[in-house]
């Protein structure tokens, strides 16, 4: 592959990969959202891919691949389901869309702009110490992280928040992948099957908070405190 | 004896243990359950009437046995020691090609999760035989509950024994997965939000540690370092001065944010309380007792790296500010509080906040104290919290205002409860007293501002002595009918307790051991 069209097809992966989050922020049906983040997970797997095909490492594509399929195919699945078992009751259609965000959709947009702001300035210092073009890349995956978290942190429905979560995690994963071609093989393999446990583990209990509460609404979370 | 086998038997065989009990709790699932259960309900009810003898073979037949469940943290604690005696010797052992690796701090953890383990999977039984008898417990939830803790302890060993820091963090990460249902596992709104709760700002937290082990990562590949040793521990060590300052440092904030998220630090630690409250008692008292320390011991092991990529200052600013924040956070809500087991819990950050402080001072004296203080809070807080669970049963209730008389009434279990409480406050002769004399004595001998920041610990760490010496004298004292308490299961607690303060007269043949492991971790 010549470096100008690796170039190119790197940044377009990553320009998906951060448009993703931001639609992610901009949407308010969970349906939506999902399907956003499937294709968040492609592009993932695109970089990775295209990583691997510039190094000539076969090793790198084959993770890259793996990650596709986890992101884009397994995790997207097992929200579907969730959904499905919330929409399925009609009493609770409103279970399936996010109706009142702590932030509205101008004001998220607009952080999420100050936020890949904040993530170049503090990506300089990374980007200084080998400066490739899979590095100056880096700072697209520290913007979806923040976004990540500020999903995490102003979403009031229990899958949002699973999937600001996930943002995080993928935000990660391509922070890897830019600045190192990923982590070793072990350690990504560890860290895939933590993600899909947990995963997991927040589906079933949104089941159980549906059956204890009546809602995946958490702001209704406030038995507990001093 | 090899050592392959002493680092690999402390995670596989708990491992081993949780699997045996998943595939017994598979085998009752799938006999004809309904009777069976009703019968074995029935008999559990006779027997527990008449349950004044500990009768290991009731559980065996009606109930999942727990005393299977003794035997990881007796291995655990056998690998501990005699890899205690190997690395004192002849220094860090290793195995499967670096990924496992043995130093003293190793051998130290190891002993302090298998003892903490001891007195709560020891207690267990008891424990459960109590939900058995009030009906909040099934056959499938006590099967789940031993093959949860048992993966929760096969986790943490791993990331006790590893040297690579990637796997570390997946071992870490792994503990909040296992333990989620066990934090969730009555299903009440009460303990769901706990669970949902624990789960997302671990998660969420630890990803950061994990963001920060990817830069730590790249900064070790730009200094040259191949790709199967970037993540290997002594290997960033030796070569930490040729880390990038600047991005080591990015990664270090990150990780002392993420692996502090873990170990009940600000800024994310409002999962703790709510965790530690909600899950069964003797989990509580492995999550308190070790899995904090486990975590912080992960921000001890980076901070060797820092420390030399960077000079001592920032570390030492970044934990003393978190450290202190803590402390007065845990302080004030523990003057507010009503609950005893959130008392416990806030109890937890107030020693974790020591610790952190202790590694801030970083002298050779302050490390050791921070060591021994790990030691002495998982005994005395595992002991606590064991405790508190049989007061709950015993009261069915967790507010501090509805439980009063409780020597009078159960003088066994508010005896064990008063002295842990006792011991937490750092009264002689519990090890807390001489871990934190050392830690005060350390932190005024290492200059000006770190004098005045001990000094401010000091004043909320008397704050919190007050408050949780008020509140526990408010339970157990005053008047009190005198009730029927079952004396099984008071065993582990006596021994933690005896075993703390056996380490605060002396360490004995631990000594070497602890300055050796206060010396890996940078205490030259």
């Amino acid at each position: 592959m010549s470096g100008g069209l690796y170039t190119q097809l790197l940044d377009l992966a990553c320009g998906a990969f951060l448009l993703a989050a931001v639609i992610v922020l901009w949407r308010r049906e969970l349906a939506a959202i999902v399907r956003v983040f499937a294709l968040q997970g492609i592009a993932l797997a695109a970089i990775a891919v295209l990583l691997g095909a510039h190094e000539g490492r076969w090793d790198l594509v084959g993770v890259g691949i793996g990650i596709g399929l986890l992101r884009a195919g397994v995790l997207p699945y097992l929200m579907r389901r969730a959904l499905a078992a919330l929409a399925a009751d009609r009493a609770h259609s409103e279970e399936v869309r996010e109706t009142r965000p702590l932030v509205n959709v101008a004001a998220s947009l607009l952080t999420a702009a100050l936020l890949t702001l904040l993530a170049y300035a503090v990506a300089r210092p990374l980007t200084q110490l080998n400066p490739t073009s899979a590095t100056r890349a880096l700072p697209v995956g520290l913007a979806v992280v923040l976004i990540g978290f500020f999903v995490l942190v102003t979403r009031r429905r229990a899958l949002a928040q699973v999937v600001g979560f996930l943002l995080l995690d993928n935000g990660i994963t391509a922070t890897a992948f830019l600045a190192t071609s990923g982590v070793p093989l072990i350690v990504e393999l560890g860290v895939s099957f933590d993600v899909l446990l947990a995963v997991l583990v927040l589906q079933i209990l949104t089941t159980r908070m549906r059956e204890a509460f009546g809602t995946t609404d958490i702001d209704d979370l406030r038995e507990l405190h001093d | 004896m090899n050592a392959t086998v002493l680092l690999t038997a402390p995670a596989t065989v708990p491992m081993v243990v949780a699997g045996a009990y998943a595939l017994a709790g598979l085998r009752t699932r799938s006999t004809p359950a309904a009777s069976v259960t009703a019968g074995a309900r029935t008999a559990a009810h006779g027997t527990v009437l008449v349950a004044e003898e500990p009768e290991p073979d009731r559980p065996a037949k009606r109930s999942p046995s727990g005393w299977a469940a003794l035997v990881s943290p007796a291995v655990i604690l056998a690998c501990g020691s005699l890899l205690a005696a190997a690395v004192v010797h002849d220094g860090p052992r290793t195995a499967y090609s670096g990924l496992l690796r043995a130093d003293a701090l190793t051998a130290w953890l190891l002993l302090v999760v298998g003892a903490v383990a001891l007195i709560a999977c020891g207690s267990a039984p008891a424990y459960l035989a109590g939900e058995w008898t009030a009906g909040r417990a099934s056959e499938q939830t006590v099967w789940r509950y031993h093959f949860l803790v048992q993966a929760f302890l096969a986790a943490m060993c791993l990331a006790v024994v590893t040297a690579n820091l990637g796997v570390l963090w997946v071992a870490i990460e792994a503990t909040t997965i296992v333990t989620a249902f066990l934090v969730g596992h009555r299903r009440t709104r009460t303990s769901v939000e706990a669970a949902w709760k624990y789960v997302v700002i671990c998660s969420a937290g630890i990803a950061l540690a994990f963001l920060g082990t990817v830069l730590i990562y790249y900064a070790a590949r730009q200094a040259g370092i191949a790709e199967a040793w970037a993540l290997d521990w002594p290997t960033l060590v030796a070569r930490a001065d040729r880390l990038d300052p600047a991005v080591t440092r990015l990664g270090i904030t990150l990780i002392v944010l993420g692996f502090g998220a873990k170990a009940g630090l600000i800024p994310l630690h409002a999962w703790l309380p709510d965790a530690h409250s909600q899950a069964p008692a003797p989990v509580s008292a492995l999550m308190s007792g070790v899995l904090l320390s486990v975590a912080f011991t992960a921000i001890l092991r980076y901070r060797v790296i820092a420390d030399a990529a960077l000079g001592p200052g920032f570390t030492q600013l970044l934990l003393a500010v978190v450290a202190l924040l803590t402390l007065a956070l845990a302080a004030g809500l523990l003057l507010a509080q009503r609950d005893y087991k959130r008392m416990l819990a806030y109890s937890s950050m107030e020693h974790m906040s020591l610790i952190a402080l202790a590694a801030a001072i970083g002298s050779p004296l302050a490390l050791s104290a921070a060591l021994l203080h790990i030691a002495g809070h998982g005994l005395a807080k595992s002991v606590a919290f064991c405790a508190s669970g049989r007061i709950l049963q015993l009261t069915g209730t967790a507010r501090i205002g509805r439980v009063r008389g409780l020597l009078a009434g159960a003088p066994a279990t508010a005896g064990a409860f008063g002295l842990a409480v006792v011991a937490l406050t750092a009264f002689p002769p519990f090890s807390l007293f001489a871990s934190e004399l050392g830690i005060a004595r350390a932190g005024f001998a290492a200059g000006a501002a770190l004098a005045w920041a001990t000094a401010a610990a000091l004043l909320l760490v008397l704050v919190a002595f007050a408050a949780l010496a008020a509140r526990t004298a408010r339970m157990l004292l005053g008047p009190g009918s005198p009730g029927e308490e079952s004396p099984s299961g008071l065993g582990p607690l006596v021994l933690g307790l005896a075993a703390c303060a056996a380490l605060g007269v002396t360490l004995g043949p631990l000594t070497d051991l602890l300055h050796a492991a206060a010396h890996a971790i940078g205490g030259q």
